[in-house]
């Protein structure tokens, strides 16, 4: 694609403000703002990615990916804020899961390790990471809170925290692996994703795309498992006292 | 079993709901506790319970104070139902033998806590679901009994019941009672504290104001905030 037949392309975020305009929805500002800002990081990304591409260092590339793990734990962790350590836990979680996911997936053959494949499969990893740990942080703390009453009854007959809260558990790591789920069962029929789709628009055969995308759906079933499985586990204990008993302060 | 609250205060969001209260419960028997809404209580039996822990002061269990009891094992020998019963999804069996079950006992006779409660064996397999609100109590109560407490605490279990559920639950937490079991019971139902009480606690404002034998605060109250309340004057006052 040409430089010029990109800034041609610019030319349809004129229609999204035409609408924003015409329909006096007032969100031109923020459509012009957002995309200057993903011009900007994307030719920043491109820039970044560029150099470590080239220099091949491994160092490099582990680097990245570190920080687009600490970007992603930041931004989860809003989920659940009122949380003491909820930064620690979410970005622990999705580091975990990326870590497993991707030794696997070099373990395998599946991928190399060389930046131009671990960086696009990390950010896959961890922005689906990022997403279903902060649902599952999200909903524990919803169901904690609505479910106060009931937990104590159960902490009354006896239950340590974790039987108290097992069915939260169970709600919080389903919830947060529903969507990943969900779109598995609509994979190429609903949607077309944008791993396939970006690999079909660089002329790679729709054969091979089917092949890296059936990977890509089972590397984000390990790693939303992973990382909600993990992120509820080490949270759930914070609303909790040693002593068995519900924290007030939530 | 002898529960004793030293000068016990539970502080939250800016105020005491509880202020330094001393009471002895020694003697078998069945104490209700009375005041108005917000008096603490129902903070008082979650306190004893240990589902929360006094901001000041000590529970001693049989003169050892509580922080030094395994909590699980207390909660055992104190069991708490509250005004909800909150049955777990499931049948009555699977509820009752909830208790015993989570410390991994098998082998738990059911039948025997239900019948227990009042309740037939034909309820045993029930679903949790197609039970009225009193017997649904009663398997709240049944599923703490199966613990084998040496206390209850009920927190206003008859609250959302009608009179012959009420009556029913009065009646088993007598017969508990007379089995050697030591109630606790959080009401706001006057009649109900006089049927059934041996003991009345009086909490106004987060402070024990009288602990006396039921019969002698009802007819005789000591204080002017007990009479006032008795005479369903203490709101005026309040305001």
């Amino acid at each position: 694609m040409s430089t010029s037949s990109l800034i041609f392309a610019s030319s349809l975020v004129l229609v999204a403000i035409f609408i924003s305009y015409y329909q006096k929805l007032g969100i031109e500002k923020e459509i012009i703002i957002g995309t200057a800002r993903a011009v900007l990081q994307l030719m920043i990304v491109g820039y970044i990615l560029h150099y470590i591409f080239s220099a091949s260092n491994a160092f490099f590339t582990l680097a990245m990916v570190a920080i687009m793990i600490l970007v992603a734990g930041h931004n989860a962790s809003k989920r659940g804020k009122e949380i003491p350590g909820i930064f620690y836990y979410v970005t622990f979680s999705i580091a975990v899961s990326a870590a497993v996911t991707l030794s696997l997936l070099v373990l395998f053959g599946n991928i190399k390790f060389e930046p131009q494949q671990v960086i696009p499969v990390s950010g896959m990893i961890i922005g689906n990471s990022m997403v279903a740990s902060g649902l599952s942080v999200s909903r524990l703390k919803d169901e904690i809170k609505n479910r106060q009453e009931e937990i104590e009854a159960y902490l009354a007959l006896g239950a340590t925290s974790r039987q108290a809260a097992q069915k939260v558990i169970k709600m919080s790591i389903k919830t947060g692996m529903m969507p990943t789920v969900d779109s598995m069962k609509t994979l190429g029929i609903v949607q077309l994703p944008g791993m396939m789709t970006g690999l079909i628009l660089g002329g790679v055969d729709p054969i091979t795309a089917v092949k890296y995308q059936i990977m890509v759906t089972f590397m984000l079933a390990s790693t939303v498992a992973i990382s909600c499985f993990t992120v509820t586990f080490l949270t759930y204990r914070t609303f909790f006292t040693k002593q068995h008993q519900l924290r007030q302060a939530f | 079993m002898e529960i004793e609250l030293k000068n016990i205060s539970y502080f939250r969001d800016g105020k005491y709901i509880l202020k330094n209260v001393y009471f002895k419960f020694e003697k078998n028997g069945i104490y209700t506790v009375v005041g108005p809404s917000g008096a603490g209580k129902s903070t008082m039996l979650k306190l004893i319970n240990r589902l929360i822990e006094p901001t000041e002061g000590a529970i001693f269990i049989n003169g050892v104070e509580y922080k030094n009891i395994d909590v699980i094992l207390l909660r055992r020998k104190i069991g708490m139902v509250f005004q909800r019963p909150f049955l777990f999804e499931g049948t009555v069996k699977e509820n009752i033998e909830l208790g015993p079950s989570l410390r991994g006992e098998k082998n738990i006779d059911a039948l025997f806590y239900l019948e227990a409660v009042g309740l037939s064996k034909d309820y045993l397999f029930k679903d949790v679901n197609n039970l009225s609100g009193g017997e649904a109590q009663r398997v709240s109560i049944a599923r703490a009994l199966a613990n084998s407490p040496e206390v209850l605490l009920l927190d206003e279990p008859t609250s959302s019941l009608d009179p012959t559920s009420t009556s029913i639950i009065e009646e088993l937490i007598k017969r508990l009672n007379r089995e050697g079991i030591m109630v606790i019971l959080v009401t706001h139902n006057m009649e109900q504290a006089k049927r059934i009480g041996d003991y009345t606690l009086f909490l106004y404002k987060g402070e024990l104001i009288e602990a006396r034998k039921t019969w002698e605060f009802f007819e005789n109250p000591i204080s002017e905030v007990s009479k006032l309340f008795l005479e369903g004057k203490l709101k005026e006052m309040i305001e």
